[in-house]
């Protein structure tokens, strides 16, 4: 056990330094200088420009050769500190990564979580069923071929443009201010519906064609005709296949993270929900070096440690997995 | 347990009574100036701060109107220049910071000397050519200058926020430029009462000076400041009258304002008062765009007017050939019979002549013309993408240099891209319109056509991105900033005009305008063409130039 969690650990430590290499590396990449956008949005006298200019380069670093600054953002890095965002200056990243963080989580989590479950559920429920399987196979097959963020833009122009039953945008009303208030959480479900909607429905029709293939494939293994000519009922047997058919899923849940991330990232940016990725979309817009590899590192650290997880979930769900690491098989 | 239960659900139900929604008719919603999630209310840094940072919570010494030419005092009970270098300045009595505190005249002289001490402070150049501020008694100040430069002045008077000592003299510099001062403590009319990741909320201040001594009333309650991110949310919150205030460009407004009864400033086109000049900045290094009768074809092959009829279906004007802002601050400088003497118009036949005069004649037929010497150029014309209406007209403007002959192509460069491209000069044509916008003075104007520091600048920023270089141009620069009399400016403004107009490193196409539309579903008495009480534009910086009196004669239905 302790085998193999350290060479896990390993693993992703290693992934971890090249994921936050590259990550501080892209944004550079791009053409042109953050400090312009700090400038541009406001005509001043052209001597205080001058003095801003020179002010605020030194202030975020800019000045100094790029080893430097590399070595300087792991150094910060390490004391927890993610810079100043320039975008929304002076607000240091990680408050701004603190603000948005909620509003993807209370999306993501419950997507994913249900998902996972219900699709599940739904898939191994289809398998047995011929008729039903004819009908919504089909559908499962085009909830998961649809991209998230054209998933989402389908659902806002159906449900929030054609029939105008949700909004389309924000987390809740202009006339609001977030309270603890029967008006703001019912204002703020109503908002919150159509992106998790986007989310759990086209993650819905992955897991259930995934667990609808797996039960027919476990039900056609020896170990289930063996139980057969016992004698054994078929709920017994289904019981049976459904957890040997799990297995796969949940490797496949941590394969599906980091693209499940993305999908959320792009499904705020469509129904301008003010998450991570939103944020990030405008760090991006706005050259915003500090909040890009901020809210970057965020979403590395977060499938690394979900994917570890992960990694620990499976090894209590499958005996295999623990006992060859444990030396008794 | 179930005691615990009943006391959780009577708690849930006590808090949820409390939650609060504002009152409609108390509430202003303002949109179009406001971009980025609210994060910084600080003064010293403006040009990043919510706008009404400087407006609404803190406050200037004057106020300038852009439709009287005339500056007001606001903190300031008036202020005049006694001698030719020295201005004196007389502060309201009885004035009040929003924590109960007087503003005082220390206060004003804490927020001048401060940029002496912290040379880091974007106002702090003042102290190159002002000497020294002298007290004369509790309501008198003395600028007294070494080098008065009147104009650059004035533009200061109206941007430079007084600030509260008590508060500001215990920080550092860094804590002072890096600071988000989330509890501003002003003297204005509002303070700001919450914010969110898409508005901010001002709450009106009760004890307001201006309450009593101007006999002003602030009407809304609470003015909202909403982030909305694209034009058409925006259409649809004015129409449901979620919107009061929009400052946001929106196509088709002839189309909204029949349907939807939207009040506008004109009732007729252009609907919307001129706000900046927007015009082309030529690379003027690079060949053959350094030819100056070169860039005067370009200038003759140019149908603005179809830029503003397709485009902008007419919600703008054709500009002047100097690109000089029709506002009275400026119009009263305006040299028309150089203008008469100079100017261009949209003639093609004449840019082909003068092409043709120059040598670029199309030798190998393929619809472009070549050099003198028979080489082929391709020149650019560029702006950001996703600014569609500027990329419709670089595409016309293209399409105009092409039918004479030049071989010009748009492009459209993400907006970072386009920003290194302007402050950097690595362009060959490029439209923008950052440094022409109205001002308090005309100078700025030139400024931004011929800033003359721009010439040796790696990034300049403060106009004139094609970087031309002209000598006579900075002495006229400096000899109008040191004006004060109107017959002398009109001269400074005339020899300048006559420079730009034969060299035009910039051509000077429409005005954009000061974008405004109201909805009168919760506010009515908007300013208008008939009713022009004040500047009806809530951008950050316009405020001080009257934006800020919407709020004390809108009435509520």
């Amino acid at each position: 056990m302790r085998k193999y969690l350290t060479k896990k650990a390993i693993i992703y430590l290693i992934t971890f330094f090249f994921a936050v290499t590259i990550d501080w590396v892209i944004p550079r990449f791009m053409p042109g200088n953050p400090i312009h956008f700090l400038i541009s949005r406001f005509a001043t006298l052209p001597e205080a420009v001058k003095v801003i200019q020179s002010y605020f380069t030194q202030a975020f670093g800019l000045d100094k050769p790029l080893h430097e600054q590399y070595l300087n953002f792991w150094r910060a890095l390490f004391r927890g500190d993610l810079g100043i965002s320039i975008y929304l200056y002076p607000q240091p990243v990680a408050k701004v990564i603190a603000r948005s963080l909620p509003y993807t989580l209370i999306v993501l989590l419950p997507a994913v979580l249900l998902s996972f479950a219900v699709g599940n559920r739904l898939g191994a429920f289809v398998a047995k069923k011929r008729k039903l399987d004819n009908f919504a196979l089909p559908i499962f097959y085009t909830l998961t071929a649809a991209p998230y963020f054209w998933f989402g833009i389908l659902l806002a122009w159906l449900l929030g443009v054609v029939f105008r039953l949700f909004p389309i945008a924000g987390a809740y009303s202009f006339a609001m201010t977030p309270s603890f208030s029967w008006r703001f959480i019912v204002n703020f479900l109503y908002h919150w519906v159509l992106p998790f909607s986007s989310l759990f429905l086209v993650m819905l029709g992955g897991w259930a064609i995934g667990m609808r293939n797996m039960i027919i494939y476990e039900l056609e293994a020896n170990y289930s005709r063996y139980l057969e000519s016992l004698g054994a009922s078929q709920s017994l047997i289904r019981r049976y296949a459904y957890r040997n058919a799990i297995l796969p899923q949940v490797t496949g849940l941590a394969i599906q993270l980091g693209t499940v991330v993305a999908g959320s990232l792009t499904t705020e940016i469509v129904f301008s929900y003010p998450g991570i990725g939103y944020i990030l979309m405008q760090g991006i817009l706005n050259q915003d070096y500090f909040l890009i590899q901020g809210c970057f590192l965020f979403i590395i650290l977060g499938v690394l440690i979900a994917n570890f997880l992960i990694d620990i979930f499976y090894v209590i769900i499958d005996p295999r997995i623990r006992k060859s690491y444990t030396g008794e098989v | 347990m179930k005691k615990f239960l009943v006391a959780f659900v009577v708690l849930f139900f006590v808090a949820a009574l409390m939650g609060q929604v504002f009152e409609r008719s108390k509430t202003l919603y303002v949109g179009g100036g406001l971009w980025a999630p609210p994060s910084n209310w600080n003064p010293f840094t403006p040009w990043n701060a919510v706008t009404g940072t400087i407006g609404l919570v803190y406050e200037t010494l004057f106020l300038y109107d852009p439709l009287n030419d005339k500056f007001e005092p606001w903190l300031a009970e008036s202020g005049s220049w006694i001698k030719p270098n020295v201005f004196q300045l007389k502060l309201r009595k009885g004035l009040r910071w929003q924590d109960g505190r007087p503003l005082t005249i220390d206060d004003v002289i804490f927020t001048f000397e401060i940029a002496k001490k912290y040379t880091s402070i974007s106002y702090s150049p003042i102290w190159n050519w002002l000497e020294k501020i002298e007290k004369i008694d509790d309501n008198t100040l003395n600028f007294v200058f070494s080098d008065p430069r009147y104009q650059e002045w004035s533009q200061q008077l109206i941007s430079i926020a007084i600030v509260p000592k008590h508060i500001w003299e215990k920080k550092t510099e860094d804590e002072i430029l890096q600071g988000a001062n989330e509890k501003p403590v002003g003297s204005g009319p509002y303070y700001v009462e919450s914010w969110t990741g898409d508005r901010n909320v001002y709450r009106k201040n009760p004890d307001w000076w201006g309450i009593k001594a101007l006999g002003l009333d602030p009407k809304p309650e609470r003015v909202v400041i909403l982030r909305v991110l694209s034009n058409n949310v925006a259409v649809g919150m004015l129409m449901k009258g979620e919107l009061d205030w929009s400052n946001f460009f929106l196509p088709g407004v002839p189309v909204l304002k029949k349907g939807y009864g939207l009040h506008t400033w004109y009732e007729n086109p252009p609907y919307m008062l001129p706000a900046n000049t927007a015009g082309i900045y030529i690379n003027v290094n690079k060949y053959p765009l350094s030819i100056p009768e070169f860039r005067r074809a370009m200038a003759f092959a140019i149908n603005t007017q179809k830029i503003v009829e397709r485009v902008f279906e007419n919600m703008v004007t054709v500009s002047n050939p100097a690109g000089i802002l029709p506002l009275p601050g400026f119009m009263k400088y305006y040299p028309k019979e150089v203008v008469d003497k100079f100017g261009f118009r949209y003639d093609p036949e004449t840019a082909k002549k003068i092409l043709d005069e120059l040598g670029f004649k199309d030798v190998d037929g393929d619809g472009f013309r070549e050099d003198p010497k028979g080489n082929k150029f391709k020149l650019t014309i560029e702006c950001p993408y996703g600014w569609t209406d500027w990329m419709v007209s670089i595409q016309s403007i293209a399409e105009d240099l092409r039918a004479v002959g030049i071989n010009v192509e748009a492009r459209f460069p993400d907006y970072s891209k386009y920003a290194d491209n302007l402050y950097g000069g690595k362009f060959d044509m490029i439209l923008n319109n950052f440094q022409t916008g109205v001002s308090s003075t005309i100078w700025s104007y030139f400024n931004g056509v011929f800033y003359p520091d721009a010439v040796e600048a790696e990034y300049a920023y403060a106009g004139n991105f094609g970087r031309y270089n002209n000598p006579e141009v900075r002495a006229l620069m400096d000899e109008l900033n040191r004006s004060r009399d109107d017959e002398k400016i009109r001269q400074a403004v005339a020899k300048l005009t006559e420079i730009l107009l034969k060299d035009l490193p910039f051509i000077p196409l429409w005005y954009n305008g000061a974008w405004f539309q109201a909805s009168e579903q919760v506010w009515t008495n908007w300013p208008s063409e008939k009713n022009p009480y004040t500047w009806p534009i809530a951008w950050g910086g316009h405020w001080q130039l009257g934006g800020v009196k919407v709020l004390f004669n809108i009435k509520a239905k």
